[in-house]
């Protein structure tokens, strides 16, 4: 009795979340599926959701018009640079924090995470002027930099969380049993750290491709990245709407497919662990 | 154990992460701060000397201002609401025993994932054209005359594209929180009659307290500073002209930079004053 209440209950929940999952995902599926259309099939009226002739031509068009891999390219450089240089230099602090903590290093947390609330309008001409100045306005070099030290706060911030997780007696045990420093670091600390390192990675690249202030301000036509390039589309014409849907499709898809791999991170590293 | 030696290596270690910091906060905030004082028009003579607090009062009397605070307000308060709401409920769903959860989650938070510019330009067009959008054709097909969206409700518009990328953000927070609620206290509850209602009022809401503030700070800091969605959908027309908008505006499209400071200024304090109640839930966790 009680569990046929459930089963008819597990029914429904499963219809009633289903409806609604594939509800939020709808814009996405549609523009993946307009992708595939003919620009007449892609406006037509009424609309066609699966019976069309399938197509790849709006995917040939726009990487052929539009230079569209020096977007990807610029898109690929400047989230992957970013995320490695932040890396390399958020290792060392993270590590020290989480393995000879002080004091202050609460307070110096905190203080990170502040500089991350700063709105960048309010410093959007002096870095523009700056970068100006030194002539990496419209440069790769600029948005790496930019892009590194906005998301800086948040790689201290997960690298710490995951290193404070690595139980100290492990490293003294393999102290005890005669391990050199350099084994200790290879051998014990690195591979347990490598988790952490990869989903702290996969987050911050997932930020940095989709950051749409300083990528659409300090880049002009050289170092736009895809996120400039889509932008492109806002005042189109004639025809346009499987082909944006093509470019915007290219544009999302890697990002999509990484961030499924990062759902489980996704939470803490973004609330700060303020939710576990 | 911590000694002197390894002290002093880990602040060497740190050195770098902070001081680059430091620097990223400093360097541009004191040329923020400086520039607010001046009357500095790039293109037009440049720095013509200091003017006092003149750009800050001009910035807060000119008749963009209040219209600016007051669509900031209206579009950060709507997406909060909407998010937070159907966030808790979306939540609530997904923690029920189903089959495909993974799946549904999955489709859930893909919104989260999709670019700025790439989402305001796909509802643009494709949701809301008024000729060839899809809200067009629905509206058509229901006898009803289509809306010209982002024209006719342009708030509306966009509270509904940001609401539905930061929908997912809300929904996955609220719902790992809603997983270390403890079952077998619902179900006491349960078994004790208490209706759904009120095991939802006075269970599983305050325990979601903590989850639904981080919520709320976390998407107020972001909301405050969204730029992309208008910069692609209305330029700022239409009454859509929020506060970061306005001083993107000033700065870059009008170069007064003098101006576009000061608002800079207001725009740092405003966030700032946001950011203190996060960092203290964030803080008081730390110790924990």
């Amino acid at each position: 009795m009680a569990r046929s209440v459930t089963q008819q209950r597990k029914i429904i929940n499963t219809a009633a979340a289903w409806a609604v999952g594939l509800l939020i995902f709808f814009p996405i599926l549609w523009t993946i599926l307009t992708s595939f259309k003919t620009e007449a099939q892609a406006i037509s009226d009424p609309p066609v959701f699966l019976a069309f002739d399938w197509t790849l031509e709006n995917y040939s068009v726009v990487m052929e018009r539009s230079n569209y891999m020096r977007f990807l390219w610029n898109s690929v450089i400047i989230a992957g640079g970013s995320t490695l240089l932040g890396i390399l230099i958020a290792i060392p602090a993270a590590w020290s924090m989480a393995f000879v903590p002080s004091k202050r290093t609460k307070d110096i947390l905190l203080w990170m995470l502040s500089t991350k609330m700063l709105p960048a309008v309010g410093v959007l001409y002096p870095i523009y002027l700056i970068f100006i100045k030194m002539g990496l306005l419209d440069t790769r070099i600029a948005l790496v930099i930019v892009l590194m030290l906005i998301n800086l706060p948040i790689i201290v911030w997960m690298l710490y969380t995951y290193f404070k997780e690595i139980p100290g007696e492990i490293l003294e045990a393999a102290r005890m049993d005669g391990a050199s420093l350099r084994d200790e670091v290879l051998y014990v600390l690195t591979p347990m750290a490598i988790p952490g390192i990869a989903s702290t990675i996969l987050l911050n690249v997932i930020l940095a491709w989709n950051e749409a202030f300083w990528t659409l301000n300090l880049t002009a036509a050289k170092a736009a990245p895809l996120t400039a390039f889509i932008a492109s589309y806002s005042s189109p014409e004639g025809l346009f709407y499987a082909k944006l849907s093509a470019a915007s499709t290219m544009a999302i898809a890697p990002i999509l497919i990484l961030g499924w791999f990062s759902q489980k991170q996704l939470v803490s590293g973004l609330t700060f662990g303020a939710v576990k | 154990m911590a000694t002197q030696h390894s002290r002093s290596a880990a602040r060497i270690m740190m050195a770098p992460a902070v001081i680059l910091l430091l620097g990223w906060m400093l360097v541009p905030l004191i040329m923020t701060l400086f520039f607010s004082f001046k009357k500095y028009l790039p293109l037009r003579g440049g720095d013509l000397g200091w003017v006092g607090f003149e750009n800050y009062v001009r910035f807060v009397t000119s008749s963009s201002f209040w219209p600016s605070v007051l669509t900031t307000l209206v579009i950060v308060g709507g997406v909060l609401l909407i998010t937070v709401i159907l966030g808790v409920l979306l939540a609530i769903l997904l923690n029920q025993p189903m089959w495909g959860q993974g799946m549904v989650r999955i489709l859930v938070i893909a919104p989260f994932f999709v670019m700025p510019t790439v989402s305001a330009l796909v509802w643009k067009n494709m949701f809301m054209d008024p000729v060839n959008g899809l809200f067009a054709h629905l509206w058509k097909f229901f006898g009803a005359s289509p809306v010209e969206w982002l024209t006719q409700v342009p708030m509306t518009s966009i509270i509904v594209i940001v609401s539905w990328q930061w929908l997912p953000f809300a929904t996955l927070i609220l719902l790992t929180a809603i997983q270390s609620l403890d079952g077998e206290q619902l179900e006491a509850s349960e078994m004790d009659g208490a209706p759904p209602l009120a095991r939802f009022a006075f269970i599983t809401l305050p325990h979601l307290g903590r989850a639904i503030t981080v919520v709320v700070l976390i998407q107020t800091i972001f909301l405050l500073s969204i730029f992309a969605e208008i910069f692609v959908t209305t330029q700022g027309a239409f009454g859509t002209r929020t506060l970061t908008y306005l001083i993107y505006q000033r700065v870059l499209e009008s170069q007064n930079v003098g101006l576009g400071s000061a608002g800079g200024v207001y725009a740092i304090i405003l966030a700032n004053i946001v950011a203190i109640f996060l960092m203290r839930i964030v803080g008081k966790n730390l110790d924990a």
